[in-house]
């Protein structure tokens, strides 16, 4: 299991990754390694605004769902369409394979995520 | 949670256990569809040993099995496997099992894990007549080995000639690796294969062995998420989705087993007129359209913001086709292949297609 320093978390296991005031977001390799191999993932809309704690996008594996969850608030700028055709790409590097990019509101809440070492708790089965 | 046997020989491969109606098993060790496609291209094997064995004994053993279930045993020759649903007096299903004929007096029931207190209690309130009633299932050990490879792999394990064995029939007792085993050419995923009834102290070292035999084969340990998938591919019913005391084998299109000309069975009388009336739910294949997993229970609509016409009963990525596929039980007047319909996913329609079951090409030895 991968966790990457640089990178902010949600005891939910989704990462987020600032570009300016853009926010790459997507599922991180715990979540990954849980659900084994994904077979699906559901993308938002470009151009939807969304809420902290509202779904961003359910990431299916052959035997379960789970969503994922904006940590901010914000707009959807960009979706990964490469996971529509290859969703095992969350498997093969769950940090490359963002979901999608927020353009954020409120920089706050970034700074109020999980950082790598207060996260890793949340990764002991 | 109980623990089979084989518990340790799990924790050993890195299997990710999970609670499977009570019992501890693994859902996977390397990953879902790793595991089905060795099965489909050369073996797998699987520990099955939740599932519930009940030896039936006595001069009456017939007549009463003939009376439980809604296939006809009665024309099946001694070392024959029968498979039947076994319904209630309305035509729902108690369970579907695997009936062992030993001989006209001796018979052994193998049950689903989930379903075996029940069925023990249903069988048990019946008439009986001279019949001995045992249920053996916490001292026997169940491994099922399947796959194209899987006779090759078993053969270096035993003399017993294994071309004999033909499909759906079984030997009480052969020696693999020197221990005891009850085998069967059966299965659950669609191909070639085997399942061996062992006592559990025998269970460990025949796994291990087995994997070490089919090592250079490509033989891979399984668990349950393929076993679904495998056997979700060939359209092969599971309890509790498919069939259930609410859906009648002739819905879940095994009306195959259900015998009209048979002396009297419990649901016969309901099962017949269910027949003369024709069904009203049929179960169909169907392939997604739209973006979208469905899943067991999902509503299907025919119109986008119709009224239901169904539920899935079970729904997955299927792995040799490549594709998100289902099972639905609809109203008989929509099951027609090559139509569209749509499944209802996180409350959103999603467009489907009618298609023919199964959805792989089973591949047995017969």
């Amino acid at each position: 299991m991968n966790i990457k320093p640089e990178l902010k978390y949600t005891k939910d296991h989704e990462w987020l990754r600032l570009e300016g005031d853009i926010a790459f977001i997507g599922l991180a390799d715990y979540a990954q390694e849980h659900l084994g191999d994904i077979v699906f993932v559901d993308l938002p809309q470009v151009g939807d605004g969304i809420s902290a704690g509202e779904v961003l996008g359910v990431v299916e594996s052959v035997k379960a769902a789970s969503d994922v969850y904006c940590p901010v608030d914000g707009e959807i700028v960009a979706i990964n369409e490469e996971l529509a055709d290859n969703p095992a790409a969350i498997n093969e590097d769950a940090y490359a394979a963002w979901i999608a990019q927020v353009k954020i509101t409120n920089l706050t809440q970034v700074e109020s995520m999980l950082d790598a070492d207060a996260y890793e708790p949340f990764c002991q089965e | 949670m109980k623990e089979t046997a084989l518990y340790q020989e799990h924790i050993r491969l890195g299997g990710k256990i999970v609670d499977f109606g009570g019992w501890a098993l693994p859902v996977q060790f390397g990953g879902i569809i790793e595991e089905h496609l060795a099965c489909r291209e050369a073996a797998g094997l699987f520990d099955v040993s939740h599932m519930g064995e009940i030896m039936v004994e006595g001069p009456e053993a017939e007549a009463f099995i003939q009376y439980l279930v809604t296939n006809d045993i009665s024309i099946a020759s001694d070392n024959h496997v029968i498979y039947s649903p076994m319904c209630y007096p309305d035509g729902g299903v108690v369970d579907d099992l695997l009936i062992y004929k030993f001989n006209k007096e001796k018979y052994l029931l193998v049950v689903n894990a989930s379903n075996l207190e029940k069925d023990w209690q249903w069988i048990n309130e019946q008439e009986k007549g001279q019949v001995e009633l045992l249920n053996l299932s916490e001292q026997i050990s169940e491994l099922a080995l399947q796959g194209p490879k899987a006779q090759q792999i078993l053969a270096r394990l035993t003399d017993y000639g294994l071309d004999d064995l033909k499909f759906y029939t079984f030997e009480p007792e052969v020696i693999i690796a020197g221990a005891k085993a009850l085998l069967s050419r059966t299965g659950y995923t669609g191909e070639d294969g085997f399942e061996l009834y062992l006592d559990n102290q025998d269970a460990a070292r025949i796994w291990r062995q087995l994997l070490e035999a089919g090592e250079a084969d490509g033989l891979t340990p399984v668990g349950l998420g393929a076993r679904d998938t495998l056997r979700f591919e060939v359209a092969m019913p599971l309890y509790g989705q498919e069939i259930d005391a609410r859906i009648t084998p002739l819905e879940a299109g095994l009306g195959s087993f259900v015998k009209a000309d048979k002396p009297d069975y419990i649901g016969k009388e309901a099962l017949a007129a269910i027949r003369a009336a024709g069904v009203r739910r049929k179960t169909v294949g169907f392939e997604m359209v739209g973006r979208g997993v469905a899943r067991s229970h999902f509503p299907v609509v025919k119109e986008e913001n119709g009224p239901e016409i169904g539920f899935v009963t079970t729904g997955s990525y299927a792995p040799s086709v490549g594709k998100n596929l289902g099972m639905a039980l609809l109203s008989t007047e929509y099951a027609v292949p090559g139509e569209r319909i749509y499944v209802i996913i996180r409350g959103k329609a999603v467009e489907a297609r009618i298609i023919p079951r199964p959805f792989h090409k089973k591949n047995y030895k017969k």
